[in-house]
């Protein structure tokens, strides 16, 4: 369908044009020192980013965003945890996944602000200190890897994957893994692995 | 992504408002078919409503019906006691879509108003009717491995993808809507719609409507099975997929139900297939002979001729397996 055009002016435009009428008003130095910090898109910013209240790994953050940002881009950019990788960065191929509330989920595919008053847990939060988690341990044990890129999405997707009760059979755990994708193949050692982990111990 | 404005209303009333001041708005529940298109340019809102804290996640058994909320999650309903229990096609139907991550995200109206994963629709480079009307239909003599073989038209070759909807066309499952105007509902059958000259409404929700619910009859269909048949085991979309479910007396078929998938614009139910079923006894036969009939008026294109061959045997096996005639 073709986009209706809105009449009214965007109000960053607005913004932006209002604050370029200030800055004419100043002295000429005082504009190109204001034009070179970008003033008018800080305000802009700092008028449209949405509050952020969430929980990752334990840490309360609390911010002002972007409501551009996802939950995948706010956890690598914002919070520096490069654990949870970006693949494809549409919801096919896993890489992603992190825990919002106990349930598994694309990062990619929700924005940060969507998960206000949530509790994320990534790759980084699953190890005690320096005991890692036992899909940690049985992923290193079976080789469940090779090249690690859909590593941290392929282990969190692992642990909700018994915690749902999805890991009765071999032919299970590859159904309620099909969400990520290994292109090195390892799949055979990942399900060896989580039929370890499953009949070790409740995760 | 274009840049847009958040909002995040608790209540119904407060979201279709927010949606009506802007005709560039938006609603935005699970995200994932969304944000998808909104990273590729094929949609760009000014305004999304958030309505994840509206009060819509209800799933709840009645003496006549189910009510399932807007936005119950799909995981949420699939593995639901009384849906297991009361309507197995919905659940394995929901089961079959997606991954197991993208399920605990994607709601119910989500998936009701999924779009289209024509190639053609995705890529803005390509001519598409259905994401700019009148630039024309790629896949017409495109790649067309993908789409229809019922109810096309000459502007659009598009399949609804979803599993769910398949399912809720063969358990006869009503839409409720919300809008400025009031409440309505409608049998999902009618709620999604063929083509025809206007590829770009998928429905026949109207601007600024909220889906609200569906309600599915309680149904003495007991024998039911969802055939999904994809280019491979898991996580992909439909070639074809049929939802089968039959009331049975010993060998004989009291009533019947079924709906296919990846075949149309539509979830397309196969009322005559169904009447030819109905006092029938159960048999290779009588199934081979209502596929027949399900495929009357099929059309393929240069790459989907295999679906003519691939739907009536899916439908056979559909029937095979809800019936107990072979094994799943």
């Amino acid at each position: 369908m073709a986009k209706e055009k809105s009449s009214k002016e965007s109000r960053r435009n607005f913004l932006k044009k209002s604050t370029l009428i200030t800055v004419a008003a100043m002295a000429p130095p005082a504009a190109l020192k204001a034009a070179e910090e970008q003033w008018d898109e800080r305000l802009a910013a700092a008028i449209e980013n949405v509050p952020l209240q969430v929980e990752v790994n334990g840490s309360m953050h609390q911010v002002k965003i972007d409501p551009r940002v996802t939950l995948l881009g706010f956890l690598r950019e914002h919070l520096h945890l490069t654990g949870t990788k970006k693949g494809c960065d549409y919801g096919q191929c896993g890489a992603c996944t992190v825990h919002v509330d106990g349930k598994r989920v694309n990062s990619c595919l929700t924005l940060a602000v969507m998960n206000d008053g949530r509790k994320v847990t990534t790759i980084e939060g699953l190890a005690n200190g320096k005991d890692l988690h036992p899909m940690q341990a049985a992923f290193i044990k079976h080789d469940g890897l090779q090249c690690g890129y859909c590593t941290p999405g392929q282990i969190m997707s692992a642990v909700a994957c018994i915690r749902d009760g999805h890991a009765g059979t071999d032919e299970e755990i590859r159904e309620f893994m099909s969400g990520n994708i290994c292109r090195c193949g390892a799949y055979p050692n990942i399900v060896a692995a989580i039929k370890e982990v499953k009949g070790g111990s409740g995760v | 992504m274009k840049q847009f404005q958040y909002v995040r209303p608790a209540e119904a009333e407060a979201a279709v408002n927010a949606l009506v001041k802007d005709p560039g708005a938006r609603f935005v529940a699970g995200g994932t078919n969304l944000l998808d298109l909104m990273k590729r340019g094929v949609e760009a809102p000014d305004r999304l409503v958030d309505i994840n804290r509206l009060p819509l996640k209800e799933i709840r058994k009645e003496k006549q019906e189910f009510h399932i909320g807007a936005l119950a999650l799909n995981s949420a309903v699939a593995e639901h006691r009384d849906i297991r229990e009361g309507l197995p096609l919905l659940s394995q139907a929901l089961l079959a879509g997606a991954s197991a991550q993208l399920r605990n995200m994607a709601t119910v109206g989500g998936n009701l108003l999924q779009r289209t994963r024509c190639p053609y629709f995705y890529d803005t480079a390509m001519p598409c009717n259905k994401r700019v009307p009148g630039s024309g239909c790629g896949a017409l003599k495109g790649f067309n491995r993908m789409h229809a073989i019922f109810g096309a038209s000459e502007h659009c070759i598009a399949v609804n993808p979803s599993d769910m909807n398949v399912a809720l066309a063969a358990l006869d499952a009503t839409v409720h809507l919300s809008g400025p105007k009031g409440r309505r509902s409608i049998p999902v059958q009618d709620f999604h719609r063929l083509p025809g000259d206007h590829p770009e409404q998928d429905t026949v929700i109207e601007k600024n409507e909220l889906i609200t619910g569906v309600s599915i009859p309680r149904s003495p269909l007991k024998h039911v099975h969802y055939l999904k048949v994809r280019d491979r085991n898991s996580y992909a979309f439909a070639l074809v997929s049929v939802a089968a479910a039959l009331d049975l007396d010993g060998k004989l078929i009291r009533g019947a139900r079924l709906a296919m998938g990846g075949v149309a614009h539509k979830p397309w139910r196969l009322t005559e297939a169904e009447n030819f079923l109905i006092g029938k006894e159960i048999s290779a036969s009588s199934f081979q002979e209502a596929s027949n009939l399900a495929m009357r008026g099929a059309r393929a294109y240069e790459h989907n001729e295999f679906k003519l061959r691939l739907a009536p045997r899916s439908i056979v096996h559909a029937l095979s397996i809800a019936s107990g005639l072979v094994k799943a």
